[in-house]
């Protein structure tokens, strides 16, 4: 929902075929962007892009990974086959940057830039409340720095566009003479691409102006999705990738298969299949709190998952989110045992008895697993038809076998979380 | 009365709600008896794809039409004091809804309950919006309440939530918070910690909502009613800042209790994208710990996590008690509101005999069900025309030789030339222009003793015949003795030596197949007597399917319910159900030859009009 980061091949097409469209066909640039994904087959891009065995080029993963210059994960002014050679060293391998360790498995390939530190630029584009803000900076590169600091700024009102002269004397200044114009009609056709196809963040560093032609070298991007029937066709086939490490599980690719599905809402992620506590919550402001009260006890690193289900989604789909939690919950089990957390507040139009329908037959199907991993069930919630949704989860209790405490509106909201783990310890 | 800016509703104000959200409606309405409201706050409904007309809800015991309008100008035309508009349009249009709201000078206020319009229309919207003077708010909430005067759509849940949370009766303390489902846990918090709440708006989850907290907390702070402030921020963007900013330029004077979720983001090795759109830290100073610091610094008290929320709220409003801020009212009486008919049958409170009853099907489950078969299963096992038949006519999956034998005779009777009586008819209408059901109707209704009417005609004859014991010869001799013809015996050209085929079929397949067949054995004795009299009065197609399938029905169930069935007239169905096929044949026929008006011609009728003056 809402801000989606896209990869950077897919925003450097994007720009190459629809820049020109922006800019009255003044800017042009040329499509020389290749993805290299695990199923490519790189023996047969050389025949499909001549240019890779011409030029010389530059890889480096395309996987949302910030700095990658600094985490050596950068080939520059190499041949194709120093290219395909580099790719295949890292390709389905784990890498490290910073706290975070991830599988690489995109790339992108583009022609190698010849150009002096003094032709690179910084630009972005941002998003705030009532417009736009242009950040630009003549010294732009990966050694650009402190750029909040430094940057020129150029806040666009909503709904109106920067005119060239302003660009140039709010952010050109320091840019030499010769240049001011090309830069600021390029920024100019930029700013109309970041509005009209929904972009909500864009960062080009650098960009590089070599003679009259302007080539991003760095992009960092991200779409509003919630504008897919707006640009969506515009966007092109696009996808978009979870962020570097934070590979989407086939459970989490499920659930979110199954929230296109309804005009409810159904969120999973899974944290850690090892952590011992679970959670399934009702409602995404509910859903934060809870994550926030059991790592406030303690208990950070035994929080399995993160996710909530909201919007009043019918029995079915609450039984096939139930079950996939369940499923994933009691696949290894833990001396210790373990917690799940069925709760939520007060729903303002959820049906709670007909959701809770669909989580209690979840709950009878894993029955046997439940009782086998030990887990403790507390539930808190309230709403519609509240009353019959805990009356058929205490009759649950008596027939599953598994310990299930069930709790009201009279109960506070987050109390179940310390109930469930305080003495746990 | 002019409404003091810091008012977005009261106990006067009336709304119009775009989209047919009766529910909704049901329950606005609900809130306003509960809360003694003398007219309901819905003044009409906008309805973009549909037409103008009114819709029907209750308003206590009462019932009371809401007019639907087609264009929110004509609405607004017609009803010029209403000032808001709940707009529940999809994602899609609710931009352009709002934008056509927008250019009504009287609607003041619109709020948004869709989630994922996109940003930049809403960015534009809201400083459309600014321009204008009016108010956003949402998108992405389920709205607000001013508790006892007027509540937004489905904000609180149901009437019994909103008696629990004493929704229905204003107390002191104002709430806003992003989250729909949270502020509705929060009514319940202020309502167990305090005399209750004056006024509560949900934001919505979105980054950039039309209306932002510190804009209803300024709201707030002006509205005289309010004495204590309540909100719930969340971690991501940096409203939050503008409400430490408001703090510390003493724009907010009244007492805050905040606390600001998602703590547990620092959990996360990698960014979590939370159920709300804005809920994401891109930076420290966007995270909930950096929040809840700031707004303690600059004055706002700030509980030590969620757990503590209620506490905290407690003890302001005590504080505001003991320093007479605030002074407790007595408790109304409530207005009881009736409880809906479904929320009691749900409940196991009342019943009601149904008017209706039905054994043979059931379309309500997740698939369609002929008897206790769901449909798939009915297709799983083949069970063909015959075997749905058998299940809807006789409640019964009967044995796959009686099934086929139904698909026999439908197959049997489906047709018999364009010259009967029924055809001729079908063939007369479809020329005279009518439609397939018209012209198929006009052919039926000749069915009867005369025609296709022997099937059970001859299945009763024969069967009370068999029953009273009498023999062949003694039938035959009774129905000579009383000049009757006997149905079922007989045909127009064929004869014992030039047999009916379709009689041969049926005779053998019985014979074969039926577990006995003691009233067609019966039948033939009586035809052997017959056809020594005459060559043609042979047991015709008629006779002999309505004898085999009194066989049937006897070797299947009970004699009572096989009599039964038969008196019911289910062997004249088989008939209808048979021809019927025909009939649309020749229905198709005659359009498809694109056949005129038939006249039938003068020589071929007698005029022999013989009234005398």
């Amino acid at each position: 929902m809402a801000q989606k980061a896209i990869r950077e091949a897919d925003g450097k097409r994007m720009i190459a075929r629809l820049l020109p469209e922006y800019t009255n066909g003044l800017y042009t640039l040329t499509d020389k962007y290749v993805t290299v994904g695990p199923g490519t087959d790189m023996k047969k891009l050389p025949t499909q892009y001549k240019w890779l065995t011409k030029d010389k080029l530059v890889v480096k993963p395309d996987q949302l990974i910030k700095r990658r210059g600094k985490s050596k994960l950068l080939l520059l002014n190499a041949s194709w086959p120093e290219a395909e050679k580099w790719i295949k060293e890292r390709m389905s391998k784990p890498v490290t940057v910073g706290t975070v360790t991830g599988i690489l498995d995109h790339f992108i390939v583009e022609p190698f830039i010849p150009h002096n530190q003094q032709d690179e630029y910084y630009l972005a584009i941002l998003s705030k409340r009532d417009g736009d803000e242009i950040l630009f900076h003549h010294e732009g590169g990966i050694n650009v720095g402190d750029i909040d600091a430094k940057a020129s700024r150029l806040f666009v009102p909503i709904g109106t566009f920067p005119k060239t002269s302003e660009i140039e004397s709010k952010l050109l200044q320091k840019v030499p003479r010769e240049r001011q114009s090309l830069i600021a009609g390029f920024i100019e056709g930029m700013f109309k691409f970041y509005a009209d196809l929904n972009y909500t963040y864009l960062e080009i560093n650098p960009f590089v102006v070599t003679g009259r032609t302007i080539i991003p070298l760095d992009l960092a991007a991200k779409l509003d999705d919630t504008a897919e029937f707006v640009s969506g066709r515009k966007w092109g086939g696009i996808s978009f990738p979870s962020p570097f490490g934070r590979q989407l599980s086939a459970e989490e690719a499920y659930i979110a298969d199954l929230d296109s599905k309804t005009g409810a809402s159904l969120k999973l992620t899974v944290l850690n299949s090892e952590g011992r506590v679970w959670t399934m919550v009702a409602g995404g402001g509910a859903s934060v709190i809870y994550a926030d009260t059991i790592t406030d006890l303690g208990f950070m690193s035994e929080m399995a998952n993160y996710g909530e289900y909201s919007g009043d989604p019918n029995e079915e789909f609450t039984y096939l989110y139930a079950k996939t939690i369940l499923d994933l919950m009691t696949r290894k089990k833990n001396p210790k045992g373990k917690f799940l957390l069925i709760g939520g507040g007060i729903a303002n139009f959820t049906d709670v008895a007909n959701t809770f329908k669909g989580i209690v037959r979840a709950l009878r199907e894993y029955q046997k697993k439940l009782q086998e991993n030990k887990v403790k069930i507390y539930v808190r919630r309230g709403g519609p038809n509240y009353k019959e949704g805990l009356r058929i989860m205490r009759e649950l209790g008596n027939e599953l076998g598994v310990p299930i405490e069930v709790y009201g509106p009279e109960t506070h909201m987050t109390k179940i979380v310390s109930m469930a783990l305080k003495g746990d310890k | 009365m002019a409404k003091n800016d810091y008012v977005l509703f009261d106990k006067n104000t009336q709304a119009f709600i775009y989209n047919m959200q009766t529910n909704a409606v049901q329950r606005m309405l609900d809130f306003d008896y509960a809360s003694g409201r003398k007219t309901p706050s819905v003044a009409a409904m906008i309805n973009p794809t549909g037409s103008d007309g009114f819709q029907k809800f209750f308003f206590g015991l009462k019932e009371v039409l809401v007019p639907v309008y087609k264009s929110m100008k004509h609405a607004a035309a017609k009803h010029p004091n209403v000032d808001v508009m709940i707009n529940f349009a999809s994602f899609r249009s609710a931009a352009s809804s709002t934008e056509e709201a927008f250019a009504i000078p009287q609607i003041h206020t619109v709020v948004i309950i869709a989630e994922g319009v996109p940003e930049r229309r809403m960015r534009e919207l809201t400083a459309k919006a600014k321009k204008l003077n009016k108010i956003i708010i949402g998108p992405a909430t389920v709205g607000g309440i001013v508790a006892g005067q007027f509540k937004i759509g489905n904000t609180g849940g149901t009437i019994e939530n909103i008696m629990d949370s004493k929704l229905h009766r204003p107390g002191s303390v104002g709430f806003v918070s992003k989250s729909g489902g949270l502020s509705n846990e929060a009514y319940n918090i202020v309502a167990q910690n305090t005399d209750g709440l004056y006024e509560g708006i949900a934001i919505g989850g979105d980054r950039f909502p039309g209306s932002t907290l510190l804009d209803h907390l300024l709201r707030f702070e002006k509205n005289p009613e309010i004495k204590m402030l309540v909100c719930l921020g969340e971690v991501g963007g940096s409203d939050e800042y503008t409400i430490v900013e408001a703090l510390k330029k003493k724009q907010i004077t009244k007492p805050l209790v905040m606390w600001v979720t998602g703590t547990c983001s620092k959990a996360f090795k990698t960014e979590v994208q939370f159920g709300h759109a804005g809920a994401k830290a891109g930076s420290e100073a966007e995270t909930a710990d950096a929040k809840n610091a700031a707004l303690k610094a600059a004055g706002a008290v700030v509980p030590n996590s969620f757990d503590d929320y209620g506490e905290k709220i407690a003890q302001v409003y005590k504080s505001l008690v003991k320093k007479k801020v605030i002074t407790p009212k007595p408790e109304p009486t409530p207005v009881k509101v009736p409880m809906d008919y479904t929320t009691a049958v749900k409940a196991g409170l009342v019943r009601r005999p149904a008017n209706f009853i039905s054994t043979i099907s059931d379309d309500r489950g997740e698939e369609l069900k002929y008897g206790c078969l769901e449909i798939s299963d009915v297709f799983k096992r083949d069970l063909g025309i015959g075997g749905v038949l058998s299940i809807l006519w006789f409640k019964k999956l009967l044995p796959k030789y009686a099934t086929k034998f139904i698909e026999m005779t439908i197959m049997v009777t489906a047709d018999h030339g364009p010259a009967v009586s029924g055809a001729h008819n079908t063939i007369v209408a479809a020329r005279a222009g009518k439609d397939l059901i018209s012209s198929l109707v006009s052919g039926m209704l000749t069915i009867g003793p005369r025609f296709g009417g022997a099937i059970d005609g001859a299945a009763q004859l024969f069967s009370e015949a068999y029953d009273a014991g009498r023999t062949p010869q003694q039938f035959v001799d009774d129905m000579k003795a009383k000049g009757a013809n006997i149905q079922g015996i007989g045909h127009r050209v064929k004869s014992v030596h030039n047999p009916d085929m379709r009689v041969q079929i049926i005779k053998e397949y019985a014979k074969k197949q039926f577990k006995s067949t003691p009233l067609l054995d019966y039948a033939l004795e009586v035809e052997k007597i017959t056809t020594s009299k005459k060559d043609n009065l042979i047991l015709n197609v008629d006779g002999c399917i309505g004898i085999c399938f009194a066989d049937l029905l006897r070797s299947e169930f009970s004699k009572e319910e096989a009599d039964m069935y038969i008196k019911l007239g289910a062997l004249n169905g088989l008939f209808v159900l048979g021809r019927s096929i025909g009939l649309i044949g020749h229905f198709l026929d005659q359009k498809r030859l694109k056949q005129g008006l038939y006249r039938h011609p003068w020589d071929d009728i007698a005029y022999m009009v013989d009234m005398k003056e």
